[in-house]
């Protein structure tokens, strides 16, 4: 388990960086926090000929809160956000997932942006991101752009980002009014979600106004089901409707089995992760409107 | 005999050099000109090697050496050595240094590179180029015995490489009078022991000295060192293996002999510069042996009172590609099973079959937990047949304390009769069940089923088969400053050894514990001996060192009798001071004595016998001793998704006296941890071209500290009459019950359900597609509520 032979470059600024990727192009490959490019490397099964570290970009490193939303630059670790009280305030359903992924020690080293960037299909922040419907900034040789999460996520493994362009932030729009909730389950604590569901849901008194879900795990992208926040929207929270939501979501997710779980365990669960997110969620919504009154 | 440190809570002696990274372990090994090694192995399950072409690898500046098969002397061409033979197995087929003509599992080694650093060594494996033909994979035990089978090894003419029956009374006439008789098979899957140190060897040759020094992470350093000498063709004396700080053992670091074990210190030699290879985890899923897959059709006959009248199995036991390590897995599965219980019929039969895996050899538990799996789901099953309360089925058919020794009636793996030596199983299943509160369970259950909570409870007995010869040793040393040194025969993996057997001494010697320093695992301190297994280095090795310290003891005394001029038997040991009884002023320390005990010039004292305060013992017990446990558990499965938390975990365990009561419940703990990953984490998966697909942590689960409940344990101190310390076993005692432990309780916890857990490890995704089929097979009269949400 050592990697094969690459060459090392540590670029200090945006700009470098740039332009480092724009001469290696698909050759070359960034290094964030690590915990996932490092065991492809030692395992061979990524073999780019040149890794560009990003650790000593240090303007990459921040949590800011700009027009409603929170922009969280690439390089801030996973437990940097995680103890944020921005985060924690303004971010609850990213306040809820940030503990779920992997240990304390990979938060550590992690970052927002890799896990975003390497778009896995089990990871809870692309499903965050896309809960949330928010967006990242990236910055190629043809200078900064801003893609919306539905657009980011294409495939397992694979995102709109060109392989000469560099993810600045992500951007989450922030929901302190909402209730949410992430679920998951998880073989073992810390796991990758066997399924998972962030919810985030606006309530007027017992009436749900607004219901958004998304799913990971049980798709190559993070999953949205617009019929099935369509069940709860305009409804109030009962367990009938709650029923309904969790076979709308059992019958229409279309996930694939893999040695942990089949594909018909995934249906299920996501069934039941949903109902439960999403009274989860409308609970929280509700403390909040008592809380406010 | 003054006990001040046996039975106590001593903190242990190697606690501080190893808490401050002062351990070392086979990777610290570093010398100067070192040369590291790696090994292609076989991507295939099944194929024929047509062709390796090396020579891009040896053109890798950087490469020192690459090895074929054909590139070996002729004794590591030949398969390596059959150690553990039996008389049923009639197929002994062992491992390759090299594949010869044909690989046989994923991982086996097909390729040896020596290379100045290990990332240019894995560079190299890159650039060999292996012809395959690839062969139909036998991967399934099933698929094994069918007569159109593909052949693992051509000229047996079948995978069966073994078939072995034990029996007592008769079964057959006993299940044709009996009242009832239940059925069942019951299927247990593969796992590793994932050690938290993977293998590791280094070697280095001296041509000057002719000898030969190899730190091997083997629980048989001695064994290996026997074997190396007759395999390179040197003096035993030549060759010195060192087992140094070994990160767990857990059985399958002791193999005699491992491919990279040969292959490693015949480089040295060869290539006069010291090798080191480092075993990375991916070649440890792949090329560590396995164990745990077995596959039994079981049946019991009881009479109407639930008195036990018969029990036989027949089982299927997967040895992989090769069977170094002979019949000691299916064996021990067979004797365990009867465990705690009277059965005056058995009868027990099992065929050891080669597949396309990686090979088998004893796994912390070695056929005891599934042994014991099965015997205690016939009970459960008995006692729900029959509407008996399980408990009160098992107290029906306990064997009585005053019914020891208590012959079963077979043959047990160390070729002795299976008797169990002592114990009170009666007493530890009441201990036990008082400590789960056994007695409201009923209404537990039913407050809980009123919250629409699943939730069961378990309890299952064990008897462990532990402390077997042949033999062990030791040689206790006084050296002139005072303090002690005992040379052990056995390697010592985290079982503690630095502080029991310091122990031992340090009571028969009056000395602190902290001045007793134990060493082990090397072959270059101690010769004779045979290794760490089987749970018999505190019963066998304790047992040596003991006679060992007593013999120095009464050394002490004579010699202390002729410089103080008195008798032997007026003189006092403590603290570490001779003295004469009533004059506390004519004394000598032990330093002085040592000193004495070794004079320079003048004559030496004929009945002193030899110089110095030293003597060495031996200890061969006549046949195992056997420790027995209860354990007993309460489980919650959240229904909608099947996932598990276990709310409560207690263990009574009996291993007779206790040498240090917080090594041995640490030794408890771990089982246990072990044994919940066998039942509910960790599957090694092989799909049905027999790749393996677990090769990482990401996929083969360990269960973490979040996932290991907190464990209450608790001791009875039943004696053996087998040894002088009174002791038997306990490093398999925390694993062998877990699975039949969680299957139980989750019978009970889904019984509303219907569902009776027949296999092993489960998983989430198994548990939901069994409470799945069972809801569709009886549709309950009133739906469940929707359980609560999770908040
Ligand atoms: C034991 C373990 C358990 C884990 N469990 C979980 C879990 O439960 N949930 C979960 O979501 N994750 C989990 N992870 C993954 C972890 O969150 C990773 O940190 C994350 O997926 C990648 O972030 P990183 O900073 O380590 O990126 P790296 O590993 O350094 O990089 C990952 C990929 O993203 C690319 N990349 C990184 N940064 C950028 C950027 N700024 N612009 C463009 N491309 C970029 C890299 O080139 C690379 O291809 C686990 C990891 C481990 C080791």
């Amino acid at each position: 388990m050592k990697p094969a032979p690459f060459q090392y470059a540590a670029p200090e600024s945006v700009e470098e960086t740039v332009a480092l990727l724009h001469a290696h192009g698909a050759e070359g490959k960034l290094l964030a926090g690590g915990q996932s490019l490092v065991p492809l490397l030692n395992m061979r099964l990524a073999r780019p000929s040149v890794i560009i570290d990003l650790n000593r970009v240090k303007t990459l490193d921040y949590i800011r809160e700009e027009n409603g939303e929170i922009a969280i630059g690439a390089m801030t670790r996973q437990r940097t956000a995680e103890r944020s009280p921005v985060v924690t305030r303004r971010l609850p359903l990213l306040a809820d997932a940030l503990p779920l992924v992997g240990h304390l020690q990979i938060r550590t080293r992690g970052t927002v942006g890799g896990n975003i960037a390497h778009a896995d299909p089990s990871a809870e922040l692309p499903a965050v991101l896309a809960a949330l419907e928010g967006s990242v900034v990236v910055r190629g040789p043809g200078g900064t752009r801003r893609v919306a999460a539905h657009g980011f996520f294409v495939s397992y493994l694979t995102t709109a980002l060109e392989p000469d362009e560099l993810l600045l932030e992500v951007r989450f729009p922030a929901h302190e009014q909402q209730g949410a909730a992430f679920l998951e389950v998880a073989r073992r604590h810390g796991d990758y979600a066997l399924v998972g569901v962030g919810a985030v849901v606006t309530m007027a008194g017992n009436v749900c106004q607004r219901a958004r879900l998304a799913f990971t795990g049980v798709g190559p992208v993070p999953v949205r089901i617009p019929d099935a926040e369509a069940v709860v929207t305009g409804k109030m929270v009962t367990d009938g409707v709650l029923a309904e939501l969790g076979k709308l979501v059992t019958h229409t997710i279309d996930p694939t089995g893999d040695i942990h779980a089949s594909a018909e365990y995934r249906k299920e669960v996501a069934g039941v992760l949903a109902r439960r997110a999403i009274q989860a969620a409308a609970e929280r919504a509700r403390m909040k409107q008592m809380r406010m009154r | 005999m003054a006990t001040r440190y046996f039975g106590e809570r001593i903190r242990r002696n190697e606690d501080p050099r190893l808490l401050t990274g002062g351990g070392t372990f086979v990777d610290d090994i570093t010398l100067p000109d070192l040369l590291h090694a790696a090994l292609l192995r076989s991507p295939h399950a099944h194929a024929r090697v047509r062709r390796v072409d090396t020579a891009g690898a040896e053109a890798l500046p950087g490469v020192v050496a690459v090895y074929t098969h054909g590139d070996l002397p002729p004794s590591l061409q030949e398969p390596l050595p059959r150690p553990i033979p039996h008389p049923a197995l009639v197929h002994h087929k062992t491992q390759y240094a090299l594949a010869r003509d044909k690989v046989r599992h994923v991982g086996e080694p097909v390729a040896f590179v020596v290379a100045t650093s290990r990332y240019i060594a894995e560079d190299a494996l890159d650039l060999i180029e292996v012809e395959y033909e690839p062969l139909p994979p036998v991967v399934t035990l099933e698929q094994a015995v069918r007569p159109d089978a593909p052949l693992v090894h051509e000229d047996t003419g079948t995978n069966v490489c073994a078939q072995y029956t034990q029996r007592v009374g008769n079964v057959d006439e006993a299940m044709a009078r009996a009242a009832h008789v239940f059925t069942e098979r019951f299927v247990i899957d593969r796992g590793t022991a994932a050690p938290m140190e993977c293998r590791g060897i280094v070697a280095q040759w001296d041509p000057r000295l002719r000898q030969l020094v190899v730190w091997d992470s083997t629980q048989a350093p001695i064994p290996i060192r026997n074997g190396l000498a007759r395999l390179l063709g040197l003096a035993q004396g030549g060759v010195r293996v060192i087992a140094p700080d070994i990160g767990g053992g857990f059985g399958p670091k002791i193999m005699m002999f491992y491919p990279e074990e040969v292959l490693v210190p015949y480089a040295a030699m060869q290539l006069s510069r010291p090798v080191k290879w480092i075993e990375d985890r991916r070649e440890n899923f792949a090329a560590m042996n396995h164990e745990r897959e077995q596959i039994h059709d079981a049946a019991i006959a009881v009479d109407r009172d639930g008195r036990i009248l018969a029990v036989r199995t027949a089982f299927l036991y997967d040895s992989g590609a090769y069977i170094p390590y002979g019949l000691t897995v299916p064996i021990v599965a067979s004797t365990t099973l009867p465990g705690p219980y009277k059965i005056p019929n058995y009868h027990c039969e099992f065929r050891a079959v080669f597949t396309n895996k990686t090979i088998v050899s004893p796994y912390r538990g070695a056929g005891r937990p599934h042994g014991v799996f099965v015997m205690e789901r016939l009970m459960d099953r008995a006692a729900a047949e029959l509407g008996i309360d399980r408990v009160e089925l098992r107290r029906r058919n306990l064997i009585q304390p005053h019914e020891f020794p208590y012959d079963v009636g077979l043959i047990y793996q160390d070729n002795a009769p299976l008797i169990y030596d002592s114990g009170n199983y009666p007493a530890t299943l009441e201990a036990a069940l008082q400590k789960i509160g056994y007695e409201h369970w009923p209404q537990e259950r039913a407050r809980y089923r009123a919250q629409h909570r699943y939730v069961g409870l378990g309890v299952a007995c064990y008897v462990e088969g532990s402390g077997i010869g042949p033999y062990e040793g030791c040689r206790v040393t006084v050296e002139p400053s005072g303090k002690v040194y005992a040379a052990t025969s056995v390697g010592t993996q985290g079982q503690g050894h630095f502080t029991s057997f310091a122990q031992i001494i340090a009571d028969a010697l009056t000395v602190r514990v902290e001045d007793v320093i134990v060493i082990t695992g090397d072959s270059g301190a101690f010769g004779w001996g045979t290794g760490t297994f089987a749970s018999r280095a505190a019963v066998v090795a304790g047992s040596a060192v003991h006679l060992a310290a007593q013999a120095v003891r009464e050394k002490t005394l004579l010699v202390a009798a002729t410089k103080l001029e008195a008798r032997p038997d007026d003189l006092v040991l403590e603290h570490g001071r001779v003295y004469v009884r009533g004059a506390p002023g004519k004394s000598m320390t032990l330093a002085e004595v040592a000193v004495a005990a070794n004079p320079l010039r003048g004559t030496l004292p004929q009945e002193w016998e030899q110089p110095g305060l030293e003597a060495s013992r031996y200890f061969a017990p006549p046949r195992g001793t056997f420790p027995n446990g209860v354990h007993a558990a309460i489980v919650e499965v959240d229904i909608e998704t099947g996932m598990l938390k276990i709310l409560k975990y207690v263990v009574v365990h009996d291993c007779g006296r206790v040498i240090n009561p917080m090594i041995l419940d640490g030794q408890i703990r771990g089982g246990v941890a072990q044994g919940l990953g066998g039942a509910f984490y960790e599957k090694l998966v092989y799909d049905e071209s027999g790749q393996l697909l677990t090769q990482t942590f990401m996929d083969y689960l360990l269960p973490t500290a979040m996932e290991v409940p907190e464990i209450e344990v608790d001791h009875l101190e039943t004696p053996s009459p087998l040894n002088p310390l009174g002791v038997k076993g306990a490093g398999e005692a925390g694993v062998i019950p877990v699975p039949a432990l969680m299957a139980q309780a989750l019978d009970d916890a889904l019984s509303e359900l219907g569902i009776r857990i027949t296999e092993m490890p489960l998983s989430p995704n198994r548990l939901l597609e069994m409470i799945r089929e069972a809801r569709a097979k009886r549709p309950s009269p009133h739906p469940d509520p929707l359980p609560k949400g999770e908040e």
